[in-house]
């Protein structure tokens, strides 16, 4: 046999042992986002029985005008922006802290990987216990400390729901940013901070000239990562405000689930998959640029 | 300054480091942990001191009726079941499919090789939501409503990124001498992954099986969609769907107990596996 048909065997070997793989991400990945494209130039709800038809860009021009669509964008920013930012800072100050030396070290880093293993609809109920307004523990706390004179109904109003939504999504995925960077601290060789202090350099200067700079693409894993999870946060919402109250927490995923599955309108509902992935992968590929220049620089 | 008050500048210094340490030990702890812990208080509460105004914070009695309210009330018993067996499923069809797909990856140049992997990357920031619309048509054409597999196909793709990167990294620090001598030896590919490497990759499969397995345990969104015959459910959801017997009576206790029991495979997990889902996580995030 001469190298080249070994060579080509291995090759057809290979793509046998990847193609199962492949073809099962097209099918659960590709395709339905494809067919979201097919879908959304066609009119296919409850007015039209169901059936597909025809409508070029009419659904697209209804987003436009769709002052509902709008408000959920607006609320899957300001969600998304507010965990991610304060993800970002919690998760840092926890990552340094885990990367002290101290007794039960090991016990505190297990007990801090464990709200990003719970199922966040099941946490998200634990939640909305304790923001429950008549018998939750947080106004119960609050009022023993004399900060409130009664329960305040957290789920109840617009900008308190939101509140406590991100509060939720906070505890739930600062563990996923923790553990990140605690990994990118780790790796950067401690007599670059014993030099830099010989120098005379204060701990603030250590940080922002050697911690920050090195573990900048690890930070940036870590908000791409938390950034397209949150843009797309379900379960939480869902289970907490169900969007409400009156759509003041309503995210782009909950208006796409029941435009899809309360209102049957499939072709609206894929014209809204259509522009949340579009949003996604413009934001994705600002980060992933970014992402670059930093490895670069390193 | 002399050289003693210095040195007590110094002490006060570090003592004073020590402070702050302990004490945002002691608040990440609180932080992580609290939520939980009043889960667990609320499920073994009766329900006076559930309803209890100021709250009432270590049980006056301890019950265990909510759990058992659980499984006589609701198929509590099929719900585990369900989640346990579609996670295991999911997880060994990825590690099964992921793994040789991984190798490949590492070792043999596959020509569009690049691009396979940086589409496997984007896709792992999909949500779901995205998807769920088609997936649905699929699964209503074939009929497959109502059963596992309408589950175990979706885990097992949602978790393959995850597998093929992990996994790839580990076969790239795996020392390439033994595959040669095996080829020396005039094995053929799959003999020899399935005789020399395969054994070797053990620990890494394991490590990626467990996150595999969590992620599965935890999906909602599809979940919650495609089955909907109430003894076919999995935990989160028979658990976010708990209502009372009216509208007006929801079960707090039996909610709390059905977290404990939603979550407690997880806890588990973690803390015999940390290190594992630490490595797996930093190894998918970073290295991919």
């Amino acid at each position: 046999m001469s190298l080249d048909t070994i060579r080509q065997r291995e090759q057809t070997t290979g793509w046998l042992l990847v193609m199962p793989a492949l073809l099962i991400l097209a099918l659960v990945f590709i395709y339905p986002i494809g067919r979201a494209f097919w879908l959304s130039l066609g009119r296919q709800n409850l007015g039209t029985q169901l059936q597909p038809v025809f409508a070029g860009l009419a659904n697209y021009t209804r987003m436009v005008g769709d002052g509902r669509f709008w408000q959920t964008i607006t609320n899957t920013t300001i969600f998304t922006i507010a965990s991610v930012s304060l993800e970002l800072v919690l998760g840092m100050t926890i990552a340094l802290v885990l990367n002290q030396s101290f007794p039960g070290r090991g016990m505190v880093r297990t007990i801090a990987i464990i709200p990003w293993a719970l199922p966040t609809a099941v946490m998200g109920l634990a939640w909305t216990w304790i923001f429950n307004d008549q018998y939750g523990v947080l106004n119960d706390i609050l009022l023993r400390l004399g900060l409130i004179e009664q329960g305040i109904s957290w789920l109840g109003e617009p900008t308190l729901a939101m509140v406590a939504l991100i509060i939720a999504d906070v505890w739930k995925t600062t563990p996923f940013m923790s553990i990140i960077l605690l990994a990118g601290l780790q790796s950067i060789p401690p007599e670059l901070y014993e030099a830099h202090t010989i120098d005379g350099a204060k701990p603030w200067q250590s940080f922002t000239q050697i911690t920050l700079p090195l573990i900048m693409p690890q930070i940036l894993i870590a908000l791409l990562f938390r950034f397209a999870q949150a843009f797309g946060m379900f379960d939480l919402v869902q289970v907490m405000t169900g969007g409400g109250p009156a759509g003041a927490t309503e995210t782009v995923s909950i208006y796409i689930y029941s435009t899809v599955m309360r209102y049957l309108d499939f072709g609206y509902g894929s014209a809204l998959v259509v522009v949340t992935f579009l949003l996604l992968i413009t934001a994705v590929a600002i980060t992933a640029f970014f992402l670059k220049q930093a490895q670069k620089q390193l | 300054m002399t050289i003693t008050a210095e040195r007590e500048t110094k002490a006060l210094k570090i003592n004073l480091g020590l402070i702050i340490l302990g004490v945002s030990v002691f608040l990440i702890i609180i932080f992580f942990l609290a939520p939980i812990i009043w889960q667990v208080l609320t499920s073994i509460k009766v329900n006076e001191d559930i309803t209890a105004v100021p709250n009432v914070y270590i049980p006056s009695k301890i019950t265990w009726e909510h759990y058992i309210e659980l499984f006589q009330r609701k198929p509590f018993a099929n719900y585990i079941l369900n989640s346990a067996l579609v996670s295991i499923i999911s997880t060994l069809l990825c590690l099964g499919l992921g793994a040789p797909a991984a190798y490949v990856l590492a070792r043999l140049k596959l020509p569009f090789e690049k691009i396979i992997l940086v589409a496997i990357l984007i896709i792992t920031l999909f949500p779901y939501v995205l998807l769920f619309l088609g997936l649905l048509e699929i699964i209503k054409a074939i009929g497959l409503g109502n059963n596992y597999f309408a589950l175990i196909i979706p885990y097992t793709a949602m978790n393959l990124p995850l597998t093929i990167l992990v996994m790839r990294s580990f076969f790239q620090q795996l020392p390439k001498d033994l595959e040669d001598a095996a080829k020396v030896d005039g094995y053929e590919t799959i003999p020899m992954l399935l005789k020399i490497v395969l054994p070797m990759t053990v620990p890494a499969l394991v490590t990626t099986g467990i996150l595999t397995f969590i992620f599965a345990w935890n999906e909602y969104i599809f979940a919650l969609t495609f089955i909907t015959e109430e003894t076919m459910k999995t935990i989160p959801v028979a658990t976010a769907q708990l209502g009372g017997a009216t509208v007006f009576e929801i079960p707090y206790g039996a909610i709390a107990a059905a977290t404990i029991l939603a979550t407690f495979p997880l806890v588990l997990l973690v803390l015999l596996f940390q290190r594992r889902i630490v490595q797996g996580l930093t190894a998918g995030a970073v290295k991919g």
